[in-house]
């Protein structure tokens, strides 16, 4: 396991896609190399970065026939 | 058919009575182990069973988070979820200790082993929306709208057309609502009705790549981080090994990271995505969804979601990168 090739398996890595043997050898790495704990952590603040991107409001004019729809299926109920 | 959801129901509710009763059991676990004089302090995070099989972290105040996501096993440094925990400053590996949660409210889709059914959330908003509650029609409107306008538009030619077809599609949510079983997720099961609408009209208006392209990484030039950040194969002493530090971000304020000029950086970056990389990053990173409930609604297999997440993420942490160092605010 070296630098190059714990960068490509980081999400498999994350998403805990990979088998346990792959892990130990990444965790091991881990251990020792500074720059591949520093990368893991830039890859957690990314993730987190991203997690605080607001979605974008609906416009009024999608809301009104929308909530028309839901009022004529409710009152046919 | 009554009875069916009624026999989903029990089952459900059977799993929620099963989620209580393993929290108890390890909230008594870790009363135990505080009696018996272990010092528990806030982000400590705490493994139970022996072979380990569940992990959650102590947030204080007699509180703490389970983790519901498969990834977060024994070992500390891949929780996503625990991004804010910073590595120990010691070199080595992280010490595992076997220890009890204390007391903490129980979310029914965690418990289901890794399965995501409808939340108790989902089932109380399905309720308002049987029952003709407006608000709570507007409430999901304005969660998913943005998410399935974008979704549809990957299947048909138009925006207008995408538009249609999530009319469509929430007109299909409100007439099968009385049949949703829970069985996944709501959000799930909206997003498959979605994209079955938006399939029927795409092959109406005979599109010439199947759908399946949509979703297919293909072949891509850039790679995860650039190849002269690392030393070469045949290099004597460090084959493979970077050849220039990555930057800390540790020194970054979190104020200026999570800046509104920052997020509008990143937001661009990902706008400027191939569109599947795109709403997989938004769906499972900005949106939250679990990798199952993205493969579930999309009809995604586990690797083809992982490779475009993983592409994804590669981009917007290279963009990160280089506008922190730009900012000279990164060590």
């Amino acid at each position: 396991m070296n630098c190059r090739t714990l960068v490509e398996l980081v999400t498999d890595y994350l998403e805990g896609a990979l088998p346990d043997d792959e892990v130990a050898a990444i965790d091991e790495h881990l251990a020792g190399c500074e720059d591949c704990r520093t990368f893991l952590e830039q890859m957690r603040t990314t993730i987190r970065v991203t997690g605080s991107l607001p979605e974008p409001r609906i416009p009024a004019e999608v809301r009104r026939p929308l909530l028309e729809a839901f009022r004529g299926w409710s009152a046919s109920r | 058919m009554l009875a069916e959801i009624d026999a989903k129901r029990d089952q459900i509710e059977a799993g929620v009575d099963e989620a209580r009763a393993l929290y108890e059991e390890l909230d008594r676990r870790f009363e135990e182990a505080q009696a018996a004089g272990e010092n528990i302090l806030p982000g400590d995070l705490l493994f139970f069973y022996s072979p380990i099989s569940r992990v959650a972290m102590y947030v204080g105040g007699g509180r703490m988070i389970h983790a519901s996501h498969p990834a977060c096993r024994s070992a500390w440094s891949r929780c996503p979820g625990t991004a804010s925990s910073a590595p120990p400053a010691r070199a080595e590996p992280p010490r595992r200790r076997l220890l009890q949660l204390p007391r903490t409210r129980a979310i029914p889709s965690v418990a289901m082993a890794g399965a995501v059914v409808a939340s108790e959330q989902d089932l109380r908003l399905v309720e308002r929306l049987r029952a003709g509650d407006e608000d709570a029609f507007m409430v999901l409107v304005e969660r998913l709208q943005p998410a399935m306008l974008r979704i549809a538009r990957m299947y048909v030619a138009t925006a207008a057309v995408a538009e249609e077809v999530v009319q469509d599609a929430w007109l299909g949510v409100l007439k099968g609502i009385d049949a949703f079983e829970g069985r996944s997720s709501l959000r799930t099961w909206i997003f498959r009705i979605l994209v079955n609408i938006a399939k029927t009209r795409g092959a109406r208006e005979s599109r010439s790549a199947p759908f399946s392209s949509i979703w297919a990484p293909g072949d891509e030039d850039d790679p995860t981080v650039e190849p002269d950040r690392f030393l070469p194969a045949d290099h004597d002493r460090w084959p493979g090994h970077w050849s220039v530090s990555p930057a800390s971000w540790d020194t970054v304020p979190e104020e200026h990271l999570l800046s509104r000029e920052t997020l509008a950086h990143v937001s661009a970056v990902i706008d400027s995505l191939p569109p599947n990389q795109r709403e997989v990053i938004r769906l499972r990173d900005v949106l939250g969804w679990s990798s199952e409930e993205v493969r579930n609604a999309l009809e995604l297999s586990e690797t083809n979601q992982r490779v475009l997440l993983h592409r994804a993420r590669a981009k917007v942490r290279r963009a990160l990168e280089s506008y922190l160092a730009e900012e000279g605010t990164s060590t």
